[in-house]
């Protein structure tokens, strides 16, 4: 059997080094296990896509990443380092400073997350002065700025958030977020609320950001479409888990995985109509009672006994295409869905 | 031909806000075979689920003729109408907001049940509820469990039941699985799919979701702002889409495959107000073909194929 091993990489070229996240919400009649065990390793300048269901974990792994678990969770983690400093030992006031400067996100609902008692520009000129130290007056000059950079007339700077539409909002929100020029960009589900039009339009303009500065970013979505748009590297999560983990070919054109096989067919074809659909049976785990072995073998077509006792063993495939799947012990173990062309990675 | 089980006829909904009129439907007509599904495609506010609800007249109409099954409905009273609701349903976006959170299953379908009269006596109900339940997969053990404690997928599987219990002939899907995870999606786009071959049903599916409607629907109308921009057969909407705003739409659908390339149609600008509508072709400020023409009249649709309706005031010659 093959043994988990990644390929070590000069420190200088690892934007964001996530090790063994784990997640619990201890409540009074159970414990939520959120997060078990997460490694994410980002590259400079890479984008790597957070795929999944409601309740895997992604939106928790992101928030663990800024240290913003609200109570009553417990984050364990054995290492978290981004752009090269140890997030884990900072102090409150550290964190402050850190969140924003060198690792800054975008939530899901663009409605929400802005303040509807402050213009958009004040919103965006705050951030910039709680990180430099400048006068009023420039730090607008500065948010004005940042609204034309993701394409708002800097003359808007002065309208409150429900003058804008939900994906001029959402656009707000990204210049807060980019406002201090921040090296690592999380996106939780950046695009949902948003309809496809204007997600094209969002999307699009991120893209151009990401590759104008040489941000790496993390993008949380559902959307496999999405993650092939704009995804250098995919994970696959599941019951708090990355079940598979590669480049964005390994992942879609070879995949490893039944849960991804299942998530892939379960979208309609939009090449042919006439497909049926084939659903993953069942539910996702009550993240409070996670059976003993692979948390997806009750609804897996493959599952052995073997997957329902003990827990998946992280594999390599190739340098750089990760499964965590029981069924592999098998060397001659394939799933259904065929790879498609080119090489490997 | 045929037989129609649904024909819409100059719909139009108006809304008064303090700003003016808002044209929420605005002369929108169509038809729907019997056992066939109505795709109602656009983005928020262009009033597709307006639309799915005044055909049930669940809002008014400000004017139009809507006939089922050759019925004239506008014309019938109160009464008369909750009578006819029983053949018309409507299975509703949001799970979570559109069931009674004091029902459990049980309550929320027998009650539906006992007050239309559609089964009477105790044994009657029940047998019903039960069979109900394992029509769309819901396991008997939950007969007495409340939304709260069920998951999304679940919950929508009662709004189709509690549907399903009028034993109607129409269904109006609105977004029915929007709020769902795809590998539940999927199941509940199969159940519908066989409830439409077992039961012969008709459908409007209303989505927002390009892939979906494309495996579920016989034809799709293109909504943009209150008006059908285009409508056509399923598969010749995708390989034949005319209107400038279908083309975008399409383009913008983010395909979940490894590509080298992905020509994209990205729309600058934001919908317009559907408040007081210029009488202009409405997508005009954001079309890249948009020219003077354009801004003169409304385009009306025009049937370019058999069955092939287009909106736009630059057919010929783009």
């Amino acid at each position: 059997m093959e043994e988990k091993k990644k390929n070590e990489m000069p420190q200088d070229e690892i934007a964001l080094e996530l090790k063994n996240l784990r997640v619990k919400f201890v409540l009074e009649q159970e414990t939520v296990h959120a997060v078990n065990g997460i490694d994410i390793t980002l590259k400079k300048g890479h984008t790597l896509g957070l795929a999944g269901e409601t309740g895997a974990g992604k939106t928790t792994t992101a928030l663990s990443l800024l240290r913003l678990v609200p109570h009553p969770g417990k984050v364990e983690c054995d290492k978290l380092e981004v752009a090269g400093k140890d997030v884990l030992s900072m102090s409150a006031k550290e964190l402050q400073k850190f969140r924003g400067s060198d690792l800054a996100m975008i939530f899901q609902d663009p409605m929400t997350s802005l303040n509807p008692v402050f213009t958009v520009g004040q919103q965006i000129a705050d951030t910039i002065m709680l990180h430099n130290p400048t006068t009023k007056e420039d730090a607008f000059k500065q948010a004005e700025k940042m609204l034309e950079l993701v394409g708002i007339p800097a003359a808007r700077a002065v309208e409150y958030p429900h003058q804008f539409s939900g994906g001029m909002k959402q656009r707000v929100v990204i210049a807060i977020a980019l406002a201090c020029n921040p090296g690592v960009l999380i996106a939780d589900e950046p695009t949902t609320a948003l309809d496809v039009t204007i997600q094209a339009q969002v999307l699009a303009m991120m893209k151009k950001l990401r590759d104008e500065r040489g941000m790496s970013m993390i993008m949380i979505t559902h959307d496999l479409g999405i993650i092939a748009d704009v995804c250098d590297e995919v994970a696959i999560m599941y019951a708090g888990r990355i079940v598979e983990y590669g480049t964005l070919r390994d992942v879609f054109n070879h995949t490893k995985h039944p849960y991804t096989e299942g998530l892939f067919n379960s979208l309609p074809n939009i090449r042919n109509r006439d497909e049926r659909l084939k659903p993953i049976p069942g539910l996702m785990p009550d993240p409070s009672k996670l059976p003993k072995g692979c948390a997806f073998a009750p609804r897996c077509q493959y599952a052995t006994e073997a997957c329902r006792n003990k827990k998946p063993q992280e594999r390599m495939v190739s340098d750089t295409h990760m499964v965590a799947c029981t069924a592999y012990d098998d060397p001659a173990f394939r799933i259904n869905r065929p790879e498609k062309g080119g090489n490997n990675g | 031909m045929a037989e129609n089980i649904l024909e819409v006829r100059n719909l139009k909904k108006y809304f008064k806000t303090p700003r003016g009129m808002l044209h929420a439907v605005d002369d929108v007509s169509f038809t729907i075979e019997k056992g066939h599904t109505l795709g109602i495609v656009g983005e928020s506010g262009c009033g597709k689920t307006t639309t799915g609800r005044c055909i049930l007249r669940l809002v008014e109409p400000t004017s139009g003729e809507i006939f089922f099954e050759g019925k004239d409905i506008m014309k019938l009273n109160r009464s008369e109408m909750k009578h006819l609701r029983k053949d018309m349903q409507i299975i509703f976006q949001d799970p979570f907001s559109s069931l009674d959170p004091r029902y459990t299953i049980n309550q929320t379908l027998s009650e539906t049940l006992r007050i239309n009269k559609i089964r009477s006596g105790k044994k009657a109900i029940e047998d019903r509820v039960l069979e109900l339940m394992e029509t769309v997969g819901l396991a008997e053990r939950l007969i007495n469990t409340y939304p709260h404690e069920l998951d999304g997928g679940r919950r929508q599987r009662i709004g189709i039941a509690r549907a399903l219990a009028m034993e109607p002939k129409f269904i109006v899907c609105d977004e029915p699985v929007s709020a769902l995870d795809v590998s539940i999606q999927a199941q509940i786009l199969n159940l519908l799919e066989d409830l439409q071959e077992k039961l012969g049903l008709s459908y409007i599916f209303i989505t927002h979701d390009l892939a979906v409607v494309n495996h579920f629907a016989d034809e799709i109308a293109v909504m943009y702002l209150g008006q059908i921009v285009e409508k056509a057969p399923t598969a010749e909407l995708f390989e034949n889409p005319l209107h400038p705003y279908t083309q975008a739409l399409l383009s913008a659908i983010p395909i979940p495959e490894v590509l080298d390339e992905r020509p994209q149609t990205i729309l600058s600008g934001e919908i317009s107000s559907p408040i007081e509508p210029k009488d202009e072709c409405r997508f005009s400020k954001r079309c890249r073909f948009s020219g003077d023409r354009c801004k003169e009249c409304g385009p009306k649709l025009v049937e370019v194929k058999p069955g092939h309706f287009v909106a736009c005031g630059r057919l010929g010659e783009l």
